[in-house]
């Protein structure tokens, strides 16, 4: 039988009185790119750390590939996984192309593909310096670099773009994409949700270690019911009528501010807005419908 | 358990200690002790120059039970929870390796270079002084670098056991400290007071046993007892059993000193 990629039941992680995850399931499909996010303190940290199997569960079943994280098969799994931890700080005496091989040679992977890595993420010109003197985004990719070694079935990634510069992003997610072409399955926090939303197949979004919501961006936006904006430049004197042609609809929100009117509207009811903004298209002259963004979403349901 | 990944461990951990040349400092800093206690060592007495062998050993076992145990706390106090810190163990961790193969290779790694500095740091002082002794003196010799270096192997096992349970490196630096200080300094003050404040009457049978339960009295008597000419100046031997003196039973005492610590270390980082 094919296992998911990840399949967490019931798990649960107390520390003391603190429940840091509180009942969680959870399944990723081998190939699916799921997005965690959630506040700090959420309880991301620790259900990726309950997943790698680095700290045991209170409670629950936790499996990778079908083997229990906890087990002594699953070391076997880990020649397979690529993580990065939040912060991480590698070792400062150690140059960028040392640090990759120590450890390549503990996964088992062969030295020669740490210098194509470093290329990869853009470090081959760092290779021969030492970690001490590698800037906050050249720590991370370096990171990122250990995470990719062996090219993994299933990479952890958390808040992998912390400190990287807009260069950097965009490098990190075109590698992302392309791990995402061969079929790996990844998981994903960051804090810059616009920045993953249209990077993911699905999110999951966690409050006070539970998991809130669970889908992709647009079932979660429409579970929601979250407002769509209208947002048009309109010449001052047609104001007036239109105020009294959206109010006919009773619609919620208008805001006017010079040229710019706004004008909040209930995900159904869009239609009767654009029919009702058509009487006046020779007095608009541009119209601009935002959906509600990740963030929206996100505080929404973790707000 | 795989021997892999314990290899890779130990190897960076004594090859950071070469790099930032920890090894080369400790060597010297032995080599020189060594040869300034040699030479002056009996000042007291009114003489410099080096003595005999075996009164030289008596000498250099003072210096060791203070300077190696200190150096290999030192040495190892933030094996684990330095990398906690950096955060690179849960990296680590998540590695194909388990918790016992990751203590055990900082273990050796980190014993490697403490071995690698006592045996050539005593070992270029001994050259200097025992050109001209028989093979008596080069094997007691021998033997005062082996018992040296299970010392110190015994003090990095209570290091890295310190280094998993302390909550940040502060704490595990005091930890550290503390521990010097009980065993080099307090221990048998105590034991001696309590010797004295019952007028022998309580502990005089289990006092050999009690001294059993510090690696550094073990240390003292496995040298002290070997050498003839200074046996009964300490006194030791109206104290200490001669059944309890045999190296094979100091040396077996020592071991469980490098293994227990090193057994708890690991059932809690398992925790």
């Amino acid at each position: 039988m094919a296992h998911s990629a990840i399949e967490v039941r019931g798990a649960v992680k107390r520390y003391g009185p603190i429940e840091a995850v509180n009942d969680v399931d959870l399944r990723v499909e081998t190939g699916e790119v799921l997005g965690l996010i959630g506040h700090n303190g959420a309880g991301k940290s620790t259900l990726f750390k309950l997943m790698l199997g680095l700290v045991p569960a209170t409670a629950g079943d936790i499996r990778i590939e079908g083997t229990p994280v906890r087990g002594a098969k699953f070391r076997e799994v880990r020649q397979r996984l690529g993580y990065l931890p939040e912060n991480v700080v590698l070792y400062d005496n150690l140059n960028g192309l040392e640090t990759l091989a120590f450890f390549a040679s503990l996964k088992g992977v062969s030295r020669s593909e740490c210098a194509p890595l470093l290329e990869r993420v853009g470090l081959a010109h760092a290779g021969d310096r030492r970690v001490r003197a590698y800037s906050k985004g050249m720590r991370q990719r370096l990171g990122f670099a250990q995470a990719l070694l062996g090219n993994p079935k299933l990479l952890f990634l958390d808040e992998p773009t912390n400190g990287l510069d807009p260069e950097g992003i965009r490098q990190f997610y075109r590698i992302l994409q392309e791990q995402r072409a061969q079929g790996t399955t990844i998981i994903i926090t960051s804090h810059i949700l616009s920045e993953i939303q249209e990077r993911v197949d699905r999110i999951a979004i966690m409050k006070t270690g539970r998991i809130q919501a669970l889908g992709t961006v647009a079932s979660l936006r429409e579970e929601m019911q979250l407002p769509l904006w209208f947002e048009l430049r309109v010449a001052p004197e047609a104001h007036e009528a239109l105020r009294n042609a959206l109010a006919q609809l009773s619609i919620g929100e208008i805001e006017i501010d010079g040229h710019h009117v706004a004008v909040h509207c209930p995900r159904d009811r869009k239609m009767e807005v654009l029919n009702a903004l058509t009487r006046f298209d020779h007095r608009i002259d541009d119209l601009h419908i935002r959906e509600p963004s990740l963030e929206d979403v996100f505080l929404g349901y973790a707000g | 358990m795989h021997f892999k990944p314990i290899a890779i461990l130990a190897r960076k951990e004594f090859h950071d200690r070469i790099r930032n040349r920890w090894v080369l400092a400790v060597t010297l800093i032995f080599a020189v002790f060594a040869l300034v206690i040699a030479y002056f060592g009996a000042a007291q007495q009114g003489a410099v120059g080096f003595r005999g062998i075996d009164v030289t050993i008596a000498s250099l076992v003072s210096l060791v039970i203070y300077l190696v145990p200190l150096i290999a706390l030192i040495l190892g106090f933030d094996a684990v929870v330095g990398e906690r810190e950096r955060g690179s163990l849960d990296l680590l961790l998540s590695m194909p390796l388990t918790r016992l193969e990751l203590l055990l290779g900082k273990f050796i790694g980190l014993s490697a270079a403490l071995a690698c500095s006592t045996v050539i740091g005593f070992g270029v002082a001994g050259a200097m002084l025992i050109q001209s002794e028989p093979a008596a003196a080069l094997f007691h010799y021998g033997g005062f670098m082996l018992s040296s270096v299970l010392l110190g192997m015994a003090f990095l096992s209570l290091a890295v056991m310190v280094s998993v349970f302390a909550p940040d490196r502060g704490r595990a630096s005091g930890m550290a400290i503390a521990l010097w200080f009980f065993f080099v300094l307090v221990y048998d003050l105590l034991l001696l007071g309590g010797l004295v404040v019952t007028g022998g009457q309580v502990g005089a049978q289990a006092f050999p046993y009690l001294l059993l339960l510090n690696p550094t009295d073990v240390y003292r008597i496995l040298n002290i007892f070997s050498l003839e000419d200074v046996r009964t100046l300490y006194g030791l031997t109206t104290v200490f059993p001669s059944h309890l003196a045999h190296p094979a039973v100091l040396g077996a005492v020592m071991i469980a000193w490098i293994v227990a610590p090193l057994a708890l270390a690991t059932w809690r980082f398992r925790k």
